[in-house]
């Protein structure tokens, strides 16, 4: 008997072929799927909802849909979107599929709480989108539910609401804990962590930010839910309450979870940009001491989401200050993935495509972020449609493009087929154009003053926010080529091989699809994950 | 407790009698070469459980600093039943320090009676909450700081319950030819470090809403 054949403890207690999916399976990379397929499911729902809210707002009156009605439709977006898209997702899917193998282990620290954490993810979501029948109208008050709007808003639907966000909160926690202690306890002796794919440390700072916040949104909510069930004033003005330390709270996960959502984008494209580029990630320690960075500065930003809830000027300077300096990790970043590309054999695959795209889109989305950091901007464009726009150059932009990015890279590894590329192109090509045109405009609208959060607006907005819904059609016809696209080739399209891109990364040192326990065998000990012009190009095992 | 699986070459260079320690130790298979990392898992969680506490507390805090409460409200309690209960937490930490020592030392016996002592704490302090619940003048609802007391001296009394029935499942697997032994007591290592944090945590929040 010995530890190499390790599918006597596993593989022969779970259902194996389609069926696993289903299951409570504790494989990370059946998990990692279940979290991408389910996720993606979210997204398909999510993006409804932005389409009605964009027909609706193709014209100035309310007349696609009544005003409760959209801001249900809002709220549901946002909520969705946010948690049970972006976060399971960009943390959850390629996190549990990635980082075994990146540590050089066999699973997870915790298989059994690793499933846990994402089977709280399907009954959370469907909870939040049947709110609206289940309770007799989903919650209203946007995916801040600030009181006291969450506190005047139909009580029902917003309880829902918390339950929903509740169960998806832990499930965030349980991820995170999983992570940080498969990435420092459960590497491959020998392996260091400065040795480790950048993707790592992306994952560590991540889940340092989802343990150190989540809970206050968890707490906060729970506050809430005393404050509409049971009377308690502890956020209602009208009974001696304080509406801003709601907001404190609440943003004190809300920004960090900005980072939550992007910082593993940060990971992913610094795995994608070195392969496809095939030169060394440039910085590697430099990439390391930013998110580090970015996690501490993370944590001590909050308040300048608050600039205008009589926010005391101390405060405001203090987090103006501490809100611009993010701008300087978060620089060396985007200059390092930019050395890393520079004399590059450039690839530009749809992987690349949407890689590269990231970048111009952050660095968009982060130069409207340094903007609304200084406060006599942010107050003159708070509430607007400019903060739209910024935070979607983040979320979408940023994180959504990396997870087109990594599906295109990551694919043959899940499935052992390549994705076609002239769809991925399409796919590209209509989710680039559709983005910019939705999202742009909504800086000169916003700017102009048109608030965001209303279904109707002055028809000066008009031609602007037409532009902006001919973008939202654009992304929608989008994901036609890309479901097409995952479909047949998963049936039918070119067989990948073990490692199609010639990368160095661990996860590439085993066949596509990878088998149970990841390794026929011992795993290896991948010292240098971006060799590459170092050695030939060729996968580099090093043995300790 | 610790996976002696060797180090350097997991799987290969295992001889038979490693791997059946390893196999005999380890949660899972997960663990191969490593030690056990279970306590890190709770240590993490424990994190996360107490910013939720921390959230809680700078809420109380700000409210009190910033918010007046109504005419003829007041912020003082009364000392004498929390500062009691405060010692028996307390005491009853060391008691459970205690059982984990005899439990080491592979005295099964007196692990269950010193984990009883603890949990009988546990129980007074329970039963020391109801009564200072029943004997205050104001209920959950009455103004802000009512229903901040009831919060988080009810989410810690939450925290409390739940450490008092680990440590009678604890007790439990400490009978002969039970799941803990002198050699393998992950169980009660577990439930000993959440006893102390839920110590720790009442300490702060009996300094914060009490003596403040």
């Amino acid at each position: 008997m010995t530890l190499a054949n390790p599918s006597d403890f596993n593989g022969n207690l779970q259902p194996q072929g389609w069926l696993r999916y289903f299951s409570f399976s504790l494989d990370h990379k059946v998990i990692g799927l279940q979290y991408l397929v389910c996720g993606f499911i979210f997204y398909l729902i999510g993006g409804a909802l932005a389409g009605a809210i964009r027909t609706e707002l193709a014209t100035p009156l309310s007349d696609f849909m009544p005003r409760d009605t959209y801001n249900e439709v809002l709220t549901l977006h946002g909520t969705v979107m946010i948690f049970l898209w972006i976060v399971p997702v960009v943390n959850g899917a390629f996190g549990n599929y990635l980082i075994p193998f990146y540590v050089g282990a066999r699973d997870m620290a915790f298989p059994r709480l690793n499933a846990v954490a994402f089977w709280l993810i399907p009954p959370a979501g469907i909870l939040l989108i049947s709110s609206y029948f289940i309770a007799g109208a989903a919650a209203q008050s946007g995916w801040t539910a600030y009181p006291p709007l969450s506190l005047t808003t139909p009580a029902a639907g917003q309880v829902v609401w918390i339950l929903s966000v509740l169960l998806l909160g832990g499930s965030s926690i349980f991820g995170g804990i999983n992570f940080i202690a498969t990435i420092l306890k459960l590497r491959r002796p020998g392996l260091k962590l400065m040795q480790l794919p950048m993707y790592c440390w992306a994952m560590l700072g991540t889940s340092i930010l989802v343990v150190l916040s989540t809970p206050v949104l968890a707490g906060t909510l729970i506050l809430l839910s005393f404050d509409i069930i049971a009377h308690t004033g502890f956020f209602n003005p009208a009974l001696g309450g304080n509406v801003v330390v709601y907001q404190h709270l609440f943003w004190f996960y809300s920004h960090p979870a900005v980072y939550i959502m992007v910082l593993p984008a940060f990971g992913l494209v610094s795995e994608i940009l070195p392969v496809h580029a095939r030169k060394p990630l440039f910085g590697y320690t430099t990439m390391v001491y930013s998110i580090m960075a970015i996690v501490f500065l993370g944590l001590i930003v909050w308040a300048h989401h608050m600039f205008t809830s009589g926010t005391p000027p101390w405060m405001r300077l203090f987090f103006t200050i501490a809100t611009s300096f993010i701008a300087v990790p978060t620089g060396i970043k985007f200059f390092n993935w930019l050395a890393t590309l520079w004399g590059g054999k450039i690839a530009l695959n749809s992987a690349m495509l949407f890689s590269c795209a990231f970048i111009v889109n952050f660095v968009f989305g982060g130069i409207t972020g340094v903007a609304l950091a200084q406060v006599p901007f942010d107050i003159h464009v708070h509430d607007t449609y400019f903060v739209v726009g910024h935070f979607h150059y983040i979320v979408y932009g940023g994180t959504v493009f990396v997870i087109f990015a990594s599906l295109y890279h990551w694919y043959p590894k899940f499935t052992g087929r390549m994705l076609n590329e002239d769809l991925g192109r399409l796919h590209f090509l209509l989710t680039f154009i559709g983005f910019n045109l939705c999202f742009a405009p909504q800086h000169w609208l916003g700017l102009n003053g048109m608030p965001r959060r209303v279904a109707e607006y002055d028809p000066t907005f008009t031609t602007l926010n037409q532009v902006s819904s001919v973008g939202a059609l654009l992304m929608a016809i989008s994901t036609i080529p890309l479901l097409i696209n995952v479909v047949v080739t998963a049936l039918n399209g070119k067989v990948a091989g073990d490692n199609p891109w010639n990368a160095l990364t661990p996860e590439w040192l085993t066949s596509s699809p990878p088998p149970v326990e990841n390794w026929i065998g011992e795993a290896p000990l991948v010292t240098e994950p971006y060799g590459y012009g170092q050695h030939q190009d060729q996968p580099q095992e090093v043995q300790a | 407790m610790t996976s002696t699986a060797p180090l350097q070459d997991p799987g290969s260079l295992a001889t038979d009698k490693a791997v059946d320690q390893a196999v005999d130790h380890a949660t899972d298979h997960a663990t191969e070469g490593h030690g056990d990392f279970r306590l890190f898992g709770l240590a993490t969680f424990l994190v996360a459980d107490g910013m939720t506490f921390a959230g809680f507390f700078a809420a109380y805090l700000t409210f009190r600093a910033v918010n007046p409460l109504q005419e003829g409200s007041t912020y003082e309690l009364e000392l004498l039943l929390p500062t009691i209960n405060t010692v028996l937490l307390i005491i009853s930490s060391f008691t459970f320090h205690r059982a984990g020592k005899e439990c080491r030392g592979g005295n099964l016996a007196a692990t269950r009676l010193w984990l009883a002592i603890t949990g009988g704490l546990g129980v007074a302090f329970l039963a020391g909450q109801m009564i200072e619940y029943f004997s205050l003048p104001f209920g959950l609802t009455d103004n802000l700081f009512a229903s901040t007391f009831y919060a988080l001296t009810g989410f810690h009394g939450l925290h409390v319950t739940l450490g008092v029935i680990c440590i009678a499942i604890v007790a439990l697997q400490a009978r002969k030819g039970g799941r803990i032994s002198a050699s393998d007591h992950f169980g009660l290592e577990a439930a000993e470090l959440y006893w102390h944090f839920v110590d720790g945590i009442w300490v702060v929040l009996y300094g914060i809403l009490y003596l403040l």
